[in-house]
């Protein structure tokens, strides 16, 4: 089928932009949860 | 964190099924052939980021009127939410239209006032990085906010109020206008299932927003400390 290759690259390209999204939401919200633990555990130390 | 997931590929799942009642249930259409299969992806995404603008214009608007810093984590985080969307129609639109106009790109009122939606609202996100206080931050990137959104509605309307290269409306377009049946039901499946993916990355990243005021409260503790 004529340009079956260009839809498949838009909607390839679509949930990459989706999924990549959603992974660096998921990483920064890692990391600040660590932020937190670590922040926790410095102000339980200073007690 | 197991449920999120769940959630997740749930939603991934639905949008494959979505994505395949597209491509096999749905008929070919005529003129186009095969390519007009980005529609369902295309206007889909468009209208969910409008939704996303919208809720952000919503709390930009709330936040200004309340100052409450909620409004403004709901602001930053539909905006965001609202680019990703964007950018996949304006890497969608140039793959549908150079097979069918012989070009990626041409700045008729449509494509260009898009293109320009994405550029306010990247604005908007870098405006927020440059401001260090908080509240100064919020009340500048609220007002930017609204102002950015005033493109919205000129998107919407481009089309039908200039001559574009861009093909006027099929849905609510008025006479003469709309989808055969198969099209209809998908591309209203795909748009329930972008609108469900907007409402995840929207809470995931308003949480992410809750985090990092949580990381702000405990580090002013500990310097006073």
């Amino acid at each position: 089928m004529k340009n079956l290759d260009s839809v498949l690259a838009a909607y390839l390209a679509g949930w990459a932009i989706f999924f990549v999204y959603y992974i660096s939401v998921a990483q920064r919200m890692s990391t600040l949860r660590e932020e937190i633990e670590r922040l926790k555990a410095q102000l339980t130390k200073g007690r | 964190m197991l449920k999120s997931a769940l959630k997740a590929t749930l939603l991934f799942a639905l949008i494959a099924v979505t994505a395949y009642l597209a491509f096999y249930y749905a008929p070919i259409e005529k003129s186009m052939g095969v390519i007009q299969k980005i529609f369902y992806l295309h206007i889909s995404c468009a209208f969910s980021a409008f939704v996303a603008f919208g809720t952000c214009f919503y709390a930009n608007l709330r936040y200004v009127f309340t100052r409450a810093p909620k409004s403004d984590w709901l602001a930053v985080s539909a905006a965001e939410v609202g680019l990703a969307f964007i950018s996949v129609v304006l890497i969608t639109g140039p793959i549908w239209a150079h097979p069918v106009w012989g070009i990626w790109w041409t700045w008729d009122a449509r494509l260009t006032l898009t293109f320009v939606l994405g550029l306010l609202y990247v604005s908007y996100l870098l405006l927020r990085s440059m401001i260090e206080e908080p509240d100064k931050r919020a009340l500048f990137s609220a007002l930017f906010g609204i102002f950015a959104f005033l493109d919205v509605p000129l998107v919407y309307f481009s089309i039908r109020w200039w001559r574009t290269q861009h093909p006027q409306p099929v849905i609510l377009g008025g006479p003469g206008s709309g989808l055969e049946p198969r099209m209809r039901v998908s591309y209203l499946l795909m748009w329930g299932a972008l609108t469900g993916l907007l409402i995840l990355l929207l809470s995931a990243r308003y949480k992410l927003e809750a985090l990092r005021a949580s990381v702000d409260d405990l580090r002013r503790e500990a310097e006073v400390r």
